[in-house]
């Protein structure tokens, strides 16, 4: 670019196009002063939110092409070999092999679509179910709200892990539509006491009354007015939860009761690898580490989205 | 009241003899756990089309209560109105179906609020929330109620209202978001305008500018204002006439300029002379002694009595009714006359 007069009177915004710009609005400033264009400009900066997003991108097209990372396909008895169970780390299988002489690099990257697909859907639901229903009790508040809010006492009072296996223990069928079931019925009240917290602070903006007092209908002022302002939160646990639903999946396999053979889980593989655990101690360590890796990626995107759209929480 | 002849909505044309709107009788009392607070006892005041009606009073004198009461937006429990009316054009507004009132909010009466940042949506644009009432009461495509906005943002004097239509609340200062607060209530041209405090969180320069805005935007539109406000001086160039509340009752009623000359009663006249004068430089300002009343332990008689200078025995028994002053000004107290007069106090 060529060096511009700035006119005189100058403004402190740099140039672009050789134009100045028009506006008051510093030179640094997102273009976009919303919340969210805001807290986009934040989260770009943040290392913490640029390494979870490369983990969890990763993690995605694993799980949506493993195919891209081997060429071996584990759901295919051929693929595993009795004779070279239990082999080391080499070049012809990464990871080395597990009991049945399967080859764990490739089991491994095919476990992470059900992982995924679980902390997903789980995620998703938790936050439809429990998101609509506290907008609706901190909304409306009276009975209905004393209804839904003694309800989720109750749930609260389910200790979770004890809950999952009940349930699933009366599927009797372990899968990934099961399991994030057992998760959703057991979490949704989570979400619900947040959003519903956050509307009745929302509600009592003079904004709302305002809106109100400029002859906005019900429904519009619940979705249009408070939903904005009160989602923030909801959108930093869910994606802190889609971590730990990823865990209580693998949790859930490890102990019998959730996804089971032949679907691949790391909770399944780490369960698996535990007897012999001493003599092969890899079959039990990469899918353990995926595992952690993938929910470590989750809580620290969960950490950044909040740190942006909620300076106050840091 | 007949079912059949029951109007829906208020009439679009003045029916002969009305006024814009009056409010008759009105109570409006909080039931709360420590007991019913009655905040407010009986208050009356009518609006003509192009007036200006300025209602005065200290916090909790029932002066925001009534106007929310007017607009419907009070929380019903805890709100409740056990007797009155409010007539739009002669429609009471309180028989009316809620459908029915949310109609009336926003198109026939219209308010803005006292701190217009806390009024304004943070998540949305000034030029979505402009637009928003024509999209929702008009059913205006985007496009149409961005333009609208930015002449509606034209009209209440915002710089460069096509580059700032898309900014955001937080971007303004605090006099331009009274003015956007202030474009939102009349895009849809109301016939009533309340300003609950519109100027109390500005500084003094800009109080001047968005009280001549209005006086302005009501002229042009001939649309009734009315003007909630605690502060005496505020008001003096802009109103027509004045009601003075104190303890949820209206104590003075008359004309601006009959206040100003000869307040007829004894809290009218503390508050005059608490406003602060060049002249009187150096000394002391003049404060009404004691404390508002306690709305669910009011005082005996009349509701000022414990407060009052010209205070006699019959104050701490009997409530003064509104005597008739004149022809246009009325005033609840026992000894108007006296303090009239000046003769004490």
């Amino acid at each position: 670019m060529s060096d511009t007069l700035v006119p005189a009177g100058g403004k402190t915004g740099r140039p672009k196009h050789g134009k100045p710009r028009r506006g008051t609005r510093r030179a640094k400033a997102p273009k976009d002063a919303s919340l969210w264009g805001d807290a986009w400009y934040d989260l770009r900066r943040r290392p913490l939110f640029v390494g979870a997003s490369f983990l969890i991108t990763v993690l995605v097209v694993m799980a949506v092409f493993p195919s891209l990372f081997t060429s071996v396909n584990p759901f295919d008895a051929r693929s595993c070999e009795l004779a070279d169970a239990r082999l080391g780390m080499s070049e012809a299988h990464w990871f080395g092999t597990d009991n049945l002489g399967c080859d764990i690099y490739a089991r491994t990257v095919h476990g992470a679509r059900n992982s995924i697909v679980v902390g997903l859907a789980t995620t998703v639901v938790t936050a439809l179910v429990g998101g609509l229903l506290g907008l609706f009790a901190g909304f409306r508040g009276g009975a209905l709200d004393t209804l839904l809010s003694r309800i989720t006492e109750i749930f609260f009072a389910i200790p979770s892990i004890l809950g999952a296996l009940l349930i699933l223990a009366v599927f009797r069928t372990g899968n990934v539509w099961t399991v994030m079931l057992a998760l959703a019925v057991l979490t949704w009240p989570m979400t619900y006491r947040i959003m519903r917290a956050a509307v009745i602070t929302a509600k009592n903006q003079d904004y709302v009354l305002a809106a109100r007092a400029l002859g906005a209908s019900a429904w519009r002022i619940m979705f249009r007015h408070i939903l904005p302002n009160a989602i923030a939160s909801v959108i930093v646990v869910a994606t802190i939860n889609l971590g730990y639903f990823i865990a209580a999946e693998a949790g859930l396999s490890f102990l019998g009761v959730g996804l089971r053979s032949p679907d691949i889980s790391w909770g399944l593989m780490i369960s698996d690898a535990r007897e012999r655990f001493l003599e092969a101690p890899w079959a039990l360590l990469f899918p353990a580490l995926f595992l952690s890796l993938t929910v470590l990626a989750f809580i620290m995107l969960g950490d950044a989205v909040r740190d942006a759209l909620d300076p106050k929480l840091r | 009241m007949k079912r059949t002849s029951a109007p829906t909505v208020p009439p679009e044309e003045a029916p002969d003899g009305e006024p814009l709107l009056v409010v008759d009788d009105l109570h409006v009392e909080f039931v709360t756990r420590q007991g019913v607070v009655k905040a407010v006892n009986g208050v009356s005041y009518s609006l003509n089309p192009g007036e200006t009606l300025a209602v005065l009073g200290e916090s909790g004198s029932g002066k925001s209560v009534t106007a929310q009461a007017i607009m419907g937006i009070l929380d019903s429990p805890p709100a409740r109105v056990p007797r009155g009316e409010i007539r739009f054009w002669g429609t009471n507004l309180l028989a009316l179906p809620e459908e029915a009132r949310t109609r009336v909010r926003g198109r026939r009466i219209a308010m803005i609020f006292q701190d217009a940042l806390s009024a304004l949506n943070p998540v949305f644009t000034v030029g979505d929330q402009i637009g928003e009432m024509f999209r929702v009461h008009r059913g205006a495509s985007r496009r149409d109620a961005t333009k609208k906005a930015i002449e509606l943002m034209d009209r209440v004097r915002i710089p460069a209202a096509r580059q700032r239509v898309h900014d955001y609340p937080h971007q303004f200062s605090g006099g331009m978001r009274q003015r956007i607060m202030i474009a939102m209530s009349i895009a849809l041209d109301p016939q009533v305008l309340i300003a609950d405090e519109p100027t109390t969180a500005l500084d003094v320069t800009v109080q001047a500018q968005i009280m001549e805005l209005l006086g302005e935007l009501r002229r042009e539109s001939e649309m009734g204002l009315i003007l909630i406000t605690h502060d005496l001086g505020v008001v003096a160039d802009v109103a027509d006439k004045i009601a003075v509340m104190y303890g949820g009752r209206i104590v003075e009623n008359a004309l601006v300029h009959d206040i100003y000359r000869r307040p007829a009663h004894p809290y009218t006249k503390g508050l005059l002379a608490s406003i602060p004068r060049v002249d009187q430089k150096g000394r002391e300002l003049y404060a009404i002694k004691g404390m508002p009343p306690n709305l669910l332990d009011m005082p005996t008689g009349c509701a000022f009595h414990p407060r009052c200078s010209y205070r006699q025995d019959d104050c701490v028994v009997e409530a003064p009714p509104l005597y008739e002053i004149g022809p246009t000004r009325a005033g609840a107290c026992h000894h108007w006359r006296e303090v009239l007069d000046g003769s004490r106090g």
